[in-house]
């Protein structure tokens, strides 16, 4: 009993700077970005009132606390800008997470097979592109992409195409963009879990008179479920606030919530209408986050 | 190819219960198998009979687990033949072949519920979904698993994980079953039990078991016949009895049961009678076994429950005329097991005999004590006399 206590306390101990962090981080801006998004653009230092301050004692406090107002998340509601923005993100973090799946799930399968000391080597190749800047990396995709890029001058060496073709500044530049950025995030869980599973049971479904390909659908992927979900979420949630790859190689006609972001913020200065939308993007992805939260508990639950 | 289960007998196996079984299921015919330079299985032949229980027995690495796989399908062979009823199934895929196999580490499916595991294999064996059902329920009951049908695997206690195990490898009435280690991971007692029920099982259903196993015990218990593996080579097939008591080698004797090996050679030969010089032992008295060992060096193999103690020894005729071997010596060390004590008797020429005692007494009056001094005394007919 007091052996256990000794280990109790220290146990206990490490698990408050999580919390520390979370708080300094995580909750303290939100409240600020939360206050903001309940204000009113205003041309000051900073740019909205009302500005909490204890100058005017309670009672100015009191007065700024009845100014925060729902404004601008009514604003968000009304004008159809902001929800073709939203509706523009899920769609383009809906597709682009289905190709992430569809690309990466090949690609972790092919590696949790190969022979153990390749494993690492692979994992290495998926890593390396790390090592080069994101920015670096996205400007070189349009060089390889634009009127007089790689992309066009092989199509056009090959005959395959006979005048240059119009990559840049399209959805599937886009796509080709995110799903390039993306992989190792979709890859690297679907692997882990892939590279657990006991080869046996494979064995066991082919011995039962199960074909290969029937194994794979049911056992093999049922059992990446978690890789699947962890993969999805990890490419899903940061894709619904992309900016910079739709800002850099998709066209303008529409955008996503995250370039509307950007230009409430810094094109119109309107802080409190950006951080609105933030908040509303934040809710929208707690969505995915609660569902597979769900799933997880109710496959805990069975156990 | 020869048959090794004639090569190995002996007077003292003549009284071995013999099974005749109709044409062998399983013929494998001179099967190789090598993993780069280390070949697993070298030109290793077998037949095994329709409703047979046979066990392949043999320390790690002795290649028995490389065989199982080639039955089931999971490696080719290098060269030879596998025959089932007749037909070649080399090239038989393994969801192709009307074998079923239960894997050591029992390999059920995490995902699926003990109803959907023994279920698994019969959707692609053609059945019904009511086929499935009723053939479920079957297996259901055969391994008494009534009420846990919704159970996941990682609900199960080992036991019961092993009975999903089994009744998914028979829901497909398979001809030939097989068993990799299929006890290793239960506990001592339940192994025993479950011994009992795997044989009862297969006498009811009658389907060819062959199970892999290094625990000569669960080989000796409930095999018909059974298959000693080393170096990728069978060393002997035969049943129990005959490998415990006509052991066809010195590694066999040693590694089947306790027993004492004797170096020596023979001194004089009087038909079947022989005369051995034993290092260390003195002249011993045994009967020359049924393939002659010629004036080969010898061994003389002696189980310790075959060996008498006694505080004066046999009747001093018998030993004289060669009917009783007997060795004088000191009681160096007992050992009491419960139902039987181990002694170990240092021989006054200086070799370490073993010998096992049934307690066939409560009160221990009689029992020998360390330092006294006793004969150590036994036929020549339970000797095994064996080229070195």
């Amino acid at each position: 009993m007091s052996a256990r206590r000794i280990f109790t306390a220290p146990a206990r101990l490490a698990a408050i700077p999580p919390y520390v962090w979370m708080m300094l981080f995580f909750l303290v801006p939100f409240g600020f970005v939360l206050k903001i998004s309940l204000s009113q653009t205003a041309i000051a230092q900073p740019p909205y009132l009302p500005v909490f301050g204890l100058s005017e004692g309670i009672a100015g406090l009191k007065a700024s606390l009845a100014a925060l107002s729902l404004d601008n998340f009514r604003l968000l509601v009304s004008d159809n800008l902001y929800l073709a923005s939203y509706l523009r993100s899920v769609l383009v973090a809906v597709v682009s997470t289905l190709i992430l799946l569809a690309v990466g799930y090949p690609i972790a399968y092919g590696m949790a097979r190969l022979p153990r000391r390749w494993q690492g080597i692979a994992m290495m190749l998926v890593i390396v592109p790390f090592w080069t800047s994101f920015l670096i990396r996205i400007y070189a995709w349009i060089n390889i992409l634009q009127h007089d890029g790689l992309l066009n001058k092989v199509l056009l060496a090959l005959h395959i195409v006979s005048t240059p073709v119009v990559w840049l500044s399209t959805d599937s530049a886009m796509y080709l963009g995110i799903v390039y950025s993306y992989l190792p995030f979709m890859i690297l869980p679907l692997y882990a879990t892939l590279a657990k599973q006991d080869p046996s049971l494979i064995e066991a479904a082919a011995d039962l008179g199960v074909s290969r390909i029937d194994a794979f659908w049911l056992v093999t992927v049922p059992l990446s479920w978690r890789g699947v979900g962890a993969g999805a979420l990890l490419c899903f949630i940061p894709i619904m606030g992309e900016f910079v790859i739709p800002d850099l190689l998709a066209g303008s006609n529409s955008l996503m919530i995250g370039q509307t972001l950007w230009l409430e913020f810094f094109t119109n200065k309107d802080w409190p209408v950006a951080s609105a939308t933030a908040i509303v993007l934040l809710g929208l992805l707690l969505i995915p986050l609660l569902v597979y939260d769900r799933l997880q508990r109710r496959q805990l639950e069975v156990r | 190819m020869t048959n090794l289960t004639a090569t190995v007998a002996d007077p003292a196996a003549s009284d071995a219960p013999v099974i005749a079984y109709p044409t062998p299921l399983l013929r494998i015919d001179g099967v190789t198998k090598a993993f780069g330079a280390h070949s697993a299985v070298d030109n290793l032949s077998l037949d095994i009979k329709a409703g047979e229980f046979f066990a392949l027995l043999g320390p790690s690495g002795c290649g028995k687990t490389t065989l199982l796989r080639m039955l089931a399908g999971f490696e080719a062979p290098d060269t030879g033949k596998i025959e089932l009823n007749g037909e070649d199934i080399a090239a038989v895929l393994p969801h192709q072949r009307p074998v079923n196999m239960m894997f050591q580490n029992y390999a059920l499916f995490p995902h699926l519920n003990v109803r959907d595991n023994i279920g698994f294999g019969l959707k692609s064996a053609g059945l019904t979904r009511l086929g499935i059902d009723t053939r479920v329920a079957e297996m259901v009951a055969l391994v008494k698993l009534q009420g846990l049908e919704k159970r996941r695997p990682d609900q199960l206690s080992g036991g019961q994980k092993q009975r999903v195990a089994l009744a998914r490898a028979l829901a497909r009435h398979p001809q030939l079953l097989l068993l990799d280690e299929p006890l290793a991971a239960l506990d001592k007692k339940l192994r025993e039990e479950t011994q009992v029920e795997l044989m009862a099982l297969q006498r009811q259903l009658g389907t060819t078991f062959v199970i892999v196993t290094h625990d000569q015990e669960e080989a000796m218990t409930m095999a018909d016949r059974i298959g000693v593996m080393h170096g990728g080579r069978l060393q002997q097939v035969a049943t129990p009895r005959q490998l415990y008591e006509a052991p066809a080698s010195r590694w066999i004797a040693e590694f089947v049961g306790d027993i004492n090996i004797i170096e020596g050679g023979i001194t004089h030969r009087d038909g079947h009678r022989l005369t051995i010089a034993g290092r260390d032992v003195g002249t011993l008295f045994a009967i020359e076994p049924r393939h002659p060992v010629g004036d080969a060096v010898i061994c003389v193999a002696i189980r310790p429950e075959k060996i008498r103690l006694s505080r004066r020894g046999p009747a001093t005729g018998l030993v004289n005329s060669g009917a009783m071997n007997s060795l004088e010596g000191v009681i160096s060390d007992v050992g009491y097991l419960g139902g039987r004590s181990l002694y170990k008797v240092k021989l006054d020429r200086g070799a370490t005999l073993r010998v096992a005692l049934a307690n066939t007494a409560r009160l221990d009056v009689d029992a020998y004590s360390i330092g006294e001094r006793v004969a150590a005394w036994f036929a020549p007919d339970d000797c095994v006399v064996l080229v070195q």
